[in-house]
């Protein structure tokens, strides 16, 4: 049997807390792997923006410091492999740069694989492409002309191809969260694309880190109770070849993994847990086993798989108007019912101005705002102090821009007891929509090249 | 009537506009209680405020778990919602704050039985 791979996860969104990759290989120096995951579902579309203003602004940037962080590491021998999704919209550009970067450092041995080939947005707003929305059943010819990205979820396999071809560092655009765990254990066992139950493994090892800490404790409903949760570990797995796996974190780390945060880990984001889809395998989790096999060290075995749909599935964004969010704090007594009836004529002001809106929002908090009108057990007239925060959305920037400068007027024009406006004007922010939707693989042409 | 989180734990994400709730029994007795008395329909009805559709739940007893899928409940989701929530982040403690009719000391795990 061959050792167990050892996989770390360093980054569970793109603004995830800095310098963990450095800490990740002092406190575990042999890990084999370390995977960042930067790409939520409109993370794309606030690249495409960001490029718009700067064309070598197309992909995570935050990834060159990691790397930038990890030279004095390589340079005394450590072996510590990267995969990533950093290259976003734009995963040659951001090769090249790491390129550069290793060169500045004489690390022009650590060999740079590039996967592309997941951006389908020609192909998607082609003529008479259909592209149905996965949710509303929508077709696409609402949105075409207003898309801004569509990418489709590569797989493991593609990884698993710049792994064998050599390569130290994998930067890809668009792939499913889990490949990036899955594509080194497929390269390191040998697996074939149709060991079905050891990819399913795989994936379940990969879904379980790819949110950082949240397997550690991080967002556990118990966190309170979680020991040095000021400094909770970023995870590992050890992958063993038959797919199965022991989630853990490094010895000194805060936090805690247990049977519940694992448990609860293992459903984040998952619809019907029979039927857990990615581009490599189907997987259930109907059959999973979890046991605490010692502190902070759970096994993970039972996973099952069958062959991966013939789609890739497609995430695509579309702009979709403007939209900003101001708050105020209010303090007094009817703290509630003045923030209300500010907010209120806050709107009212600007509908008076001709300022046309789509929508607006007008929420108390700590009043239970966060889901109004359910577990309100909180009597809004006892409170002494809420935070009034109003949102309008529009098609046009205008009302948008308009309403920002709304807000601090609140300050004189007010109830009494306004505060909290120092942090200036809210920001007019673009909406996007999200379009879910399935491209035929046959569509979709994967390429990986190696940069240096 | 004791909050649900007595006897249960829970987390919640998004996907798109919809968003699931996985709930926990915090013992094999509780799971065995919310499996009966915790259905779809009782929590259709419960997040019925947020304009939430047509409430799914998946068993997975293996994992002691009830897995409920809560379709159109984050008007719009990411980028698009105007809600403070707009990724479902508090649906999972607001679950667990729903009173429920469950005899006490069914979450209490008893000295002989490790945590889980």
């Amino acid at each position: 049997m061959p050792a167990p791979l050892k996989i770390a996860n360093a980054a569970g969104f793109w603004g995830d807390q800095p310098g963990v990759a450095a800490k990740l290989v002092a406190q575990q120096p042999d890990l084999d792997f370390i995977t960042f995951d930067y790409l939520a579902e409109v993370s794309l579309s606030i690249m495409a923006i960001l490029r718009a203003k700067d064309p070598a602004a197309g992909y995570a940037r935050d990834f060159i410091e990691v790397v930038r962080s990890l030279e004095e590491f390589w340079k005394q021998g450590g072996r510590t492999r990267l995969v990533s999704n950093a290259g976003g919209l734009d995963p040659v550009a951001c090769a090249e740069a790491v390129r550069v970067e290793l060169a500045r450092a004489n690390l022009a041995h650590l060999k740079i694989a590039v996967l592309s080939g997941d951006d389908v947005h020609a192909m998607v707003t082609s003529d008479g492409a259909e592209f149905q929305n996965l949710e509303t059943g929508a077709g696409l010819e609402e949105v075409r002309d207003r898309l801004v990205t569509a990418n489709a979820y590569l797989g493991a396999e593609d990884i698993a191809a710049a792994l064998r071809a050599g390569a130290d560092i994998v930067i890809t655009g668009r792939v499913a969260d889990p490949s990036l765990t899955v594509g080194p254990c497929l390269a390191h066992f040998g697996w074939a694309a149709t060991d079905y139950d050891r990819l399913a493994g795989a994936t379940v090892a990969g879904h379980l880190i790819e949110c950082g800490t949240q397997v550690c404790g991080g967002i556990s409903t118990d966190w309170l109770e979680l020991p040095d949760s000021h400094a909770i570990g970023f995870p590992l797995v050890e992958v063993s070849a038959d797919g199965s796996c022991v989630v853990t974190k490094p010895a000194g780390t805060g936090g805690a993994v247990t049977l519940r945060t694992v448990k609860e880990q293992l459903l984040y984001e998952i619809g019907d847990p029979g039927d857990y889809l990615s581009p490599d395998v189907s997987v259930s989790f109907l059959a999973l086993k979890v046991d605490a096999i010692a502190e902070n060290r759970v096994r993970v075995s039972g996973a099952t798989g069958r062959a991966p749909p013939p789609t890739y599935k497609v995430s695509a964004t579309y702009r979709d108007g403007y939209k900003a969010h101001g708050m105020l704090t209010v303090f007094g007594h009817d703290a509630v019912k003045k923030a209300r009836h500010a907010g209120e004529g806050l709107i009212r002001r600007l509908h008076d101005d001709g300022c046309v809106f789509r929508e607006h929002l007008i929420e108390c908090l700590g009043t239970g705002a966060s889901v109004r009108g359910v577990a309100s057990r909180v009597s809004d007239t006892h409170l002494i102090e809420t935070v009034l925060r109003v949102s309008v959305a529009a098609d046009t920037k205008e009302p948008v821009e308009r309403f920002t400068r709304e807000i601090a007027p609140l300050v004189t024009c007010g109830p009494q007891g306004v505060t909290g406006y120092a942090s200036g004007r809210p920001k007019v922010m673009p909406i996007f929509g999200y379009w879910p939707c399935l491209i035929d693989r046959s569509l979709v042409q994967p390429i990986v090249r190696l940069v240096n | 009537m004791i909050p649900l989180r007595d006897i249960a734990y829970a987390r919640s994400g998004d996907k798109g506009s919809s968003a699931n709730v996985a709930v926990f029994g915090r013992t094999a007795e509780a799971y065995t209680w919310l499996r009966t008395h915790l259905t779809a329909a009782v929590v259709e009805a419960y997040f019925k405020p947020l304009g939430v559709g047509e409430v799914v739940r998946y068993d997975v007893p293996n994992l002691e778990a009830l897995n409920f899928v809560l379709p159109g409940i984050l008007a719009g989701g990411g980028s698009r919602s105007l809600r403070i929530d707009a990724q479902g982040k508090t649906l999972g403690m607001a679950l667990l704050e729903m009173s429920v009719e469950a005899p006490v000391g069914l979450g209490t795990i008893r000295p002989t039985e490790s945590k889980g």
